[in-house]
């Protein structure tokens, strides 16, 4: 019940009917310029995009919540860190300093690093939405047909789609084995100190190897038997063919892409954005 | 089938085979000719070569699994030396045994289309083929459903219009019944008649449930037996020849009771299949015997081990997986529990050991409330062994396997020696005790898993599938084993979908269905009930048909004197050896 989150489901929409060789192109584009520009504008306008993206493709949220938590809990983290090790860096990249607040010399609050790091906190922001709905969107099969139709090696790219297949099972085997190996008395609870509880996870890791080295020889045959591998091309029946929206939404996420990197050459004249001079 | 012209497809000349990994061949010189048309069953004990034969026809052999090949083995006329795994595979179509690791695609669809994938077949004409061959299996409407959502058998048909969609001329089906309950294997069976008449197949069958594939027409049964061919006969012979219980395979249960009556089985009696068996011709004698068997007492009543009180449970709100069960297992008992994939089987385990808890309800222990005990409480007197053992065993050395669950609680060494020493010895395992777990076979390994439950010293032990992908001599052996741990005062409850190891086994069997509890009667009650059969996926023993159709007036207490005469038999023959 709990692996629902790395398990793909069918759905009708906009998004879903792309063809995943689209949504890759499309989340290299965005997250591409994104990663370019600190032009807190026109991340925005991303960050924005991204959110529209992710309403339309009808995912909820109850799907993502514990990916959510961690994400909010690495992008906090990231942002006591950033002002931790490099309280003046702000300063350094604008040039100019607008001191709001001073605890002693080094660790000063000013106007530069508070944008500089909303900015990077906005980064991820709108990246790491577009990554989630590439995952969740994307039927894993249809994935390994989009990388090889850009050129990934077939074979590569089917292993990958296993791996994304065959995860949800590899929870569920570590589910089962956990608690056999609780009912024999292994305590996996916080009671436990870290170094046994660490010992402890290894007397699971040892069977679960075993389990899934076990499905890989069964599933290795099963595929050799039914000529995987006999060519050098393959033809995939989960393959969309690309349609007009295929195309124009290409054609945006590249726009997008060409603007951002314009943004910063034409009207910044550099990656900065500096409301400051 | 002497009408149809006898063109041969498959040829073994003298073939032998070796794995690099042993030191003695797995195969000794196999002669034998299978004909276009022809429906095979192959049958032996596990460690027999008949898995082996079965990858020698497929390819596996030598392509994944390496080994020197004599001899001469020719399908469909070309030297299969000569030939790679791909060629053979658009001859031979494989059905693997565990249809759940086989399923490649994410869909019904994209499964069943991967071998026309791995051919380059265009997308449309590629969509048509799959659809017509998955039709022909009854499972066209499920196209875009994920193998989650499949049942058993209906995996299984997925995975036969997998190897169809390459019109291959021979289909090889390598234990087509392991993880099927016994009235969804009876469809699989039918099934793959239903196949082999239509399209005009060769079927080769490799299973060692010979009961239940008998129940459709086979031209030719081959017994293998230490890597030779020791019988290739029609099924109505094979009855007569009275070799298969010599070789570690257990014939169908109608047959020896038919032996048990002194009945002399003859060709002429058609016992291949119980609806073709002359029944005239053996209604007296069995009627006799059956007259002859003295009725044995109810055993004694004990105190209760273990009671669910109107006990419910769900995971999410809308589905309901128990609902409502109550039973009592006396101490010492012996207990089926059985039912349908998903039925609730598992999750009624997993409540009693403490994984997951109750919504409604209670357990008692002894008379004692178990609401409150931790999954480590509970562990000390109730032992859980796993299916797979593979899934249990995390140790390398076979001491520290089985003292693991003494040392995580702190006990000390010099306490621990003894007392893995006795459950090693209980399990029959202590010349091994100094030995890795890797060189161990499955049955041994699971009596490992056994063991290092046993350790702890539970009163009751609960076993999920004890039995499965075993053949009859490693099924009797762990069952015996079982047994004696039972006489040592050992309750035991068993989750299973084996028949014949309710009927033989448990006195106690417990069937859900839907997660409500539909019987809890003795074994034989339940298999001659024919409405809990039905709704749980059962079968009705072969025994009591054969009962009524001899015309024995209470089939019940036939199929009672059955189990109670074999027992006593074979009790006699331990005490022989």
């Amino acid at each position: 019940m709990k692996t629902k989150l790395f398990d793909y489901i069918d759905r009708d929409n906009f998004i879903y009917n792309l063809s995943g060789l689209t949504k890759l192109v499309a989340f290299i584009c965005l997250t591409f310029s994104v990663m370019f520009s600190y032009d807190i504008r026109y991340i925005i306008f991303v960050l924005v995009l991204s959110f529209c993206f992710f309403k339309v493709s009808e995912i909820s949220f109850r799907q993502i919540r514990t990916m959510m938590i961690y994400v909010g809990v690495f992008l906090l983290l990231n942002f006591c860190l950033t002002y931790l090790f490099s309280p003046q860096y702000g300063t350094e990249i604008y040039g100019t300093v607008h001191e709001i607040f001073r605890f002693n010399s080094r660790y000063t609050v000013t106007l530069e690093q508070i944008l500089y790091q909303v900015t990077k906190i906005l980064k991820y922001a709108s990246g790491i939405p577009l990554g989630i709905i590439f995952l969740l969107t994307t039927n894993p099969s249809e994935f390994a047909a989009s990388l090889n139709r850009i050129g990934v090696s077939y074979k590569a790219a089917y292993a990958l789609a296993l791996t994304l297949r065959y995860f949800p099972d590899m929870i569920r085997d570590y589910q089962d084995i956990s608690l056999a190996q609780q009912s024999r008395g292994l305590d996996m609870s916080r009671k436990e100190k870290l170094g046994a509880r660490i010992k402890n996870m290894m007397n699971i890791f040892v069977p679960l190897i075993f389990t899934t080295l076990d499905r890989i020889e069964l599933i290795s045959n099963a595929m050799d038997l039914r000529g995987f591998g006999k060519h050098k091309k393959r033809t995939w029946y989960a393959g969309k063919p690309l349609g007009k929206n295929d195309f124009l939404v290409m054609i945006f996420s590249a726009a997008v892409l060409a603007g951002s990197i314009g943004v910063s050459f034409f009207v910044n004249g550099s990656r900065f954005y500096n409301p400051f001079v | 089938m002497s009408e149809r012209e006898k063109t041969p497809v498959i040829q073994f000349k003298d073939f032998q085979f070796q794995y690099f990994s042993q030191a003695e061949p797995t195969l000794h010189n196999i002669d034998l000719t299978i004909f276009k048309g022809e429906k095979i069953l192959i049958v032996g004990p596990s460690g027999s070569g008949k898995s082996t034969l079965g990858h020698c026809l497929n390819g596996l052999i030598p392509f994944s699994y390496k080994g020197e090949i004599n001899g001469s083995l020719r399908i469909m006329g070309q030297e299969t030396k000569d030939m790679d795994i791909f060629q053979l595979s658009k001859m031979v179509g494989t059905v693997l045994q565990d249809s759940d690791g086989q399923f490649i695609g994410l869909t019904v669809g994209e499964d069943v289309a991967f071998a026309l994938e791995n051919d380059c077949v265009e997308l449309d004409k590629m969509k048509d083929t799959v659809q017509k061959v998955t039709d022909i299996v009854d499972m066209g409407e499920l196209l875009k459903s994920s193998p989650f959502e499949l049942s058993g058998g209906q995996k299984q048909r997925v995975s036969f219009a997998g190897v169809m969609v390459d019109n291959v001329d021979i289909l090889l089906f390598d234990e087509p019944l392991a993880n099927l309950d016994p009235a969804t294997g009876k469809t699989a069976i039918d099934l793959i008649d239903r196949v082999w008449k239509d399209q005009e197949k060769t079927v080769i069958i490799i299973e060692h449930r010979l009961e239940d594939v008998l129940y459709r027409d086979v031209d030719r049964v081959i017994v293998i037996s230490d890597g030779r061919i020791a019988a290739d006969l029609p099924p109505d012979e094979l009855m007569a020849a009275d070799i298969l219980p010599e070789l570690g395979i257990r014939e169908p249960l109608y047959v020896t009771a038919m032996k048990y009556a002194g009945i002399k089985v003859t060709p002429d009696m058609h016992a291949g299949r119980l609806d073709t068996l002359d029944t005239e011709q053996i209604r007296e004698p069995l009627l006799a015997w059956n007259r002859a068997q003295a009725k044995k007492e109810k055993p004694k009543e004990r105190p209760v081990i273990l009671e669910a009180d109107h006990i419910s449970f769900q995971y999410t709100k809308k589905r309901k997986i128990l609902q409502d069960i109550s039973f009592s297992i006396q101490e010492g008992e012996m207990v089926s529990i059985v039912g349908t994939n998903g039925a609730g089987k598992s999750t009624l385990a997993k409540l009693i050991c403490g994984f997951v808890k109750e919504d409604e309800g209670k357990l008692y222990y002894s008379g004692e409330d178990m609401a409150d005990k931790t999954i480590k409480e509970r562990s000390e007197k109730i032992g859980y062994v796993m299916q797979n053992p593979n899934q249990m065993i995390c140790k390398p050395m076979i001491y520290d396997e089985v003292a693991l669950g003494l040392r995580i609680r702190g006990v000390p060494e010099e306490e621990i020696e003894p007392k893995v020493d006795m459950a090693l010895k209980i399990c029959g395992l202590l010349p091994f005790k100094k030995w890795p777990v890797s060189a161990l076979s499955f049955g041994q390994k699971k009596r490992v898993t056994i063991a290092s439950v046993l350790v702890l010293e539970p009163q009751i032990l609960i076993l999920d599938e004890p039995t499965a992908g075993q053949d009859y001599h490693h099924y009797t052996e762990i069952m015996e084993f079982l047994k004696s741990l039972n006489s040592r005062g050992v309750t035991i409850i068993m989750i299973t979908h084996d028949m014949h190891l309710m009927l033989e086994y448990t006195p106690h069997a417990i069937v859900i269905s839907g997660g409500k509890k539909i019987g809890d009667a003795s074994a034989v009650e339940i298999l001659t009930d024919r409405s809990i059969t039905e709704q749980a996926n059962l079968k009705l023993t072969s025994l009591y048909e054969l009962a009524v159709s001899t015309g024995i007036e209470d089939p019940s207490s036939f199929v009672q004197n059955f189990i109670d005469y074999e027992r006593g038999t074979r009790r006699n023959e331990n005490e022989t050896v």
